[in-house]
């Protein structure tokens, strides 16, 4: 009886060993794993001066850059504020904020 | 809109990475190139916990965590098993550090390549033994801060030439790559999907942690180790023929590469300029080697 | 189908008839021989497997279980410095629960360099979740790689099969090979539930805190406690299709005895012959061949020895600073069970025969003896 994978970003259930198959092999996703707490800064796309090169997506290591309707979109549920982003945008189009208390 | 690596995302967030990790960066571009029908033999290296702890996962292929010199004898069992029931399409690859590949993995890794087993290996390398909390590797470069040569004993005696090593085994294909390099980084990757037998990848992955460097400065390290050719980024087919993808018109000073890094800052002027002399000395021997 | 062959080439042919899909292995005397057959077999187009020429035993390890971890048969054969080399991958196999069988060659460990017989090497793999069976024929070593499959497969833990250097791994004896028609029958394809599969990605090992650590290991265990009943099942289906029996131990001539002598390996089939002479002198004694002592068949012995008036055991292993492994896991398993005095002997380390003079020597000594707790070096050179 195999313990099927579950795909979302809900944490896995896990009361004991009859929940658990005999080795360690994955139950479910880190995206249960909500990085966006790591932050100390918050880095913030002025879509003004934003040229969509998408040089931003392209390096961020997680990643928390999606493409939503042809522009880059930081998703604040796993942005760890690295700031790579903000770095390497050529139009300086990225400022960052510290996260608020 | 125009992409300049494949747009689909294989590996999901949430993992572990330290913040600007460059290993992380180079798993995301990996599993672009190689997609779903791929997977992955990982040995005790800082990917041994980024992928999260049981019950979770974030790479989203079939990832099998080995012992720390097993790396690439696992990738070749794992490939065996999958050809001798006919499943022959699949990138079978061997992802580790440093520490497991120039380290206590060599034995393997030589293994695998004289038989030319068909496996793709990949080593990202952080320059240390970083998971274990930045202990020195034989990847270490010379003058290096690490936990295990601080600063009154910092690593002395060159990087091992890695590439070197595995071209000498003659295996069909050998590269570097540096992530700050992408796009060279994904057609090396795409070469290798599509070469039969044994294939190795040194990638370049600055890690902040271990490195002392700022998180942001991630890339522009990745790019200067490449700029101040100390880290050239080049091809060798059969293990002979030897090409240069990244050609740089004038190097930067090392100096420029250490500025941003915590590691080398102990560093004396004359200490600094007998690297630059190793640096520009070993890039002219290996200039010789070009087609 | 009966043929001629050394012990050494039973185990080749086992994993033939057991078709093996992935072998990786490394030469070491005197496994060697193991490998060159199968290597030939394979060659010959009689085995449909990727053999892996590996460049050690812990890569040959290592490989078996990344070929299991898909869904292959896996197979590798070693000895001693070998076995002893792949420790930590033992234990790797154990706990990523990979059903691989191997067999071993009981050898000497070094230094002195050895390559004759001794149980030192497989006994001190015992605590890595291997199944451990000590076969004492040719017979019993092909007839247990294809029941150590049928029982891998069903538990999800790895068999080691070992034998004696020389003594059983290069003396030739008749074995019949079952057809391949048969075998298969008896031995389906390998279909595991948890795999490497791209349909269905998981990780596999990954860290694992204390959370869970400890319900693994207890599933573990539950595994190994069902595997008694699988082995003795599976031992049973065997005989229907071959006339052969195999189950947890093997006792001889124990039914009426006074005193029961407890062995392994060959000695154990060298004190068949010595027990038949003790009887006709009108000694009243058995034998017990422990023939499987992962999962401890401590119920099973239990009941073979409940009404016996004494105890001898035979080692061909010693744990240096306490006692022979067979003694002491024998005597742990009757404290507070039963209450009859045991006498521990250890014999033929580093391959240094043990006659049937011998065994009678130490049947003898038992006999006269009341004291149990002592500890014998049969023919030691003082």
């Amino acid at each position: 009886m195999v313990i099927k994978f579950q795909k979302n970003d809900k944490p896995v259930i896990i009361t004991g060993a009859k929940d658990m198959p005999p080795m360690a092999a994955s139950l479910g996703s880190m995206l249960q794993n909500k990085t966006g707490d790591w932050r100390n800064v918050r880095p913030i796309i002025d879509y003004e001066k934003c040229i969509k090169c998408f040089i931003c997506w392209k390096i961020c290591p997680e990643p928390a850059i999606d493409i939503v309707d042809e522009l880059p979109v930081i998703n604040y549920d796993y942005c760890k504020g690295c700031l790579m982003c903000m770095e390497e945008c050529p139009k300086d189009a990225i400022h960052y904020e510290k996260e608020g208390k | 809109m125009r992409l300049t690596i494949p747009e689909r995302e294989i590996m999901t967030p949430g993992h572990l990475a330290c913040q600007g990790c460059g290993g992380s960066l180079a798993m995301r571009y990996a599993l672009k190139v190689f997609g779903k029908d791929t997977m992955l033999s990982i040995p005790a290296c800082c990917w041994a916990v980024i992928d999260g702890p049981f019950p979770y996962t974030s790479v989203n292929v079939p990832l099998f965590h080995t012992a720390f010199e097993t790396a690439a004898i696992m990738a070749s069992g794992i490939k065996a098993g999958l050809m001798v029931q006919g499943k022959d399409t699949t990138n079978v690859v061997a992802w580790a550090g440093d520490g497991g590949t120039f380290d206590i993995g060599l034995q393997a890794i030589s293994g695998a390549a004289e038989r030319n087993d068909d496996i793709t290996y990949i080593v990202y390398d952080n320059e240390a033994y970083m998971n274990t909390g930045i202990q020195r590797s034989s990847a270490t470069p010379h003058g290096a801060w690490t936990t295990t040569t601080p600063v009154k004993h910092y690593k002395k005696g060159p990087k091992k030439n890695i590439a070197e090593i595995m071209a000498a085994h003659r295996i069909p294909y050998t590269a570097t790559a540096s992530v700050g390099y992408p796009e060279d980084f994904c057609k090396k990757l795409e070469k290798a999907k599509n070469t039969k037998g044994f294939k190795f990848i040194h990638v370049l992955a600055p890690c902040p942690t271990g490195w002392k460097s700022d998180p942001r400065y991630t890339i522009k390290l990745a790019k200067l180790a490449v700029q101040t050719n100390s880290f050239p980024l080049y091809e060798i087919i059969d293990g002979i023929h030897y090409k240069q993808n990244v050609k740089i018109k004038e190097r930067k000073p090392i100096k420029e590469y250490f500025k941003y890094q915590g590691r080398f800052k102990h560093l004396h002027e004359d200490e600094v300029q007998y690297i630059q002399n190793f640096i520009d000395e070993t890039y002219a021997l290996f200039e010789m080697k070009l087609e | 189908m009966k043929k001629t062959m050394m012990g050494n080439f039973a185990a080749s042919w086992g994993a033939q008839l057991s078709r093996v899909q992935v072998i990786a292995a490394y030469p070491i005397t005197p496994q060697t021989l193991i490998v060159e057959k199968l290597s030939e077999i394979v060659a010959d187009g009689e085995l449909d497997a990727e053999f892996i020429k590996v460049e050690s035993e812990h890569s040959a390890m290592a490989a078996c279980i990344g070929a299991s971890a898909t869904g292959a048969r896996a197979y590798t054969a070693t000895s001693a410095q070998g076995l002893a080399l792949m420790h930590e991958m033992l234990h790797w196999a154990g706990l990523a629960r990979m059903p691989i069988v191997m067999t071993n060659v009981n050898r000497a460990m070094a230094p002195g360099w050895s390559i004759w017989a001794d149980q030192n090497d497989s006994l001190s793999q015992r605590d890595t979740g291997w199944m451990q069976i000590y076969a004492s024929s040719a017979q019993e070593i092909l007839d247990s790689t294809i029941i150590g499959y049928k029982v891998s497969e069903q538990v999800l833990l790895p068999t080691l099969i070992s034998f004696d250097a020389f003594f059983l791994s290069h003396t030739v004896e008749v074995v019949d090979m079952p057809e391949i028609e048969l075998v298969d029958k008896y031995l389906p394809p390998f279909k595991p539930d948890y795999k490497l599969d791209v349909n269905d990605p998981r990780s596999f090992g990954a860290l694992t805190d204390e959370q869970y650590y400890y319900e693994f290991r207890y599933k573990m265990q539950e595994s190994m406690n069902e595997a008694v009943d699988i082995i003795k099942d599976a031992g049973k289906e065997y005989e229907k299709l071959t006339g052969r029996a195999y189950s947890l131990i093997h006792p001889y001539r124990c039914e009426d005895a006074d005193m029961i002598l407890v062995t392994s390996g060959t000695i154990a089939e060298t004190t068949n012959v010595a027990v038949d002479e003790l009887r006709a002198e009108g000694k009243k004694v058995g034998n017990l061949r422990i023939r499987v002592i992962r999962p401890y068949p401590k119920k099973e012995i239990l009941e073979v020895v409940k009404g016996v008036k004494k105890l001898a055991v035979i080692d061909r292993n010693i744990s240096p600073g306490y006692s022979g492994i067979f003694s002491q896991e024998l005597k742990s398993a009757l404290y507070n069970e039963v209450d009859i005095p045991t006498r521990s002997y250890i014999a033929g380390l580093g391959g240094r025969d043990v006659k049937i003079e011998d065994i009678k020597d130490m049947a003898n000594d038992a006999l006269k003896n009341d004291t149990p707790n002592d500890l014998i070096w049969k023919g030691v050179k003082l």
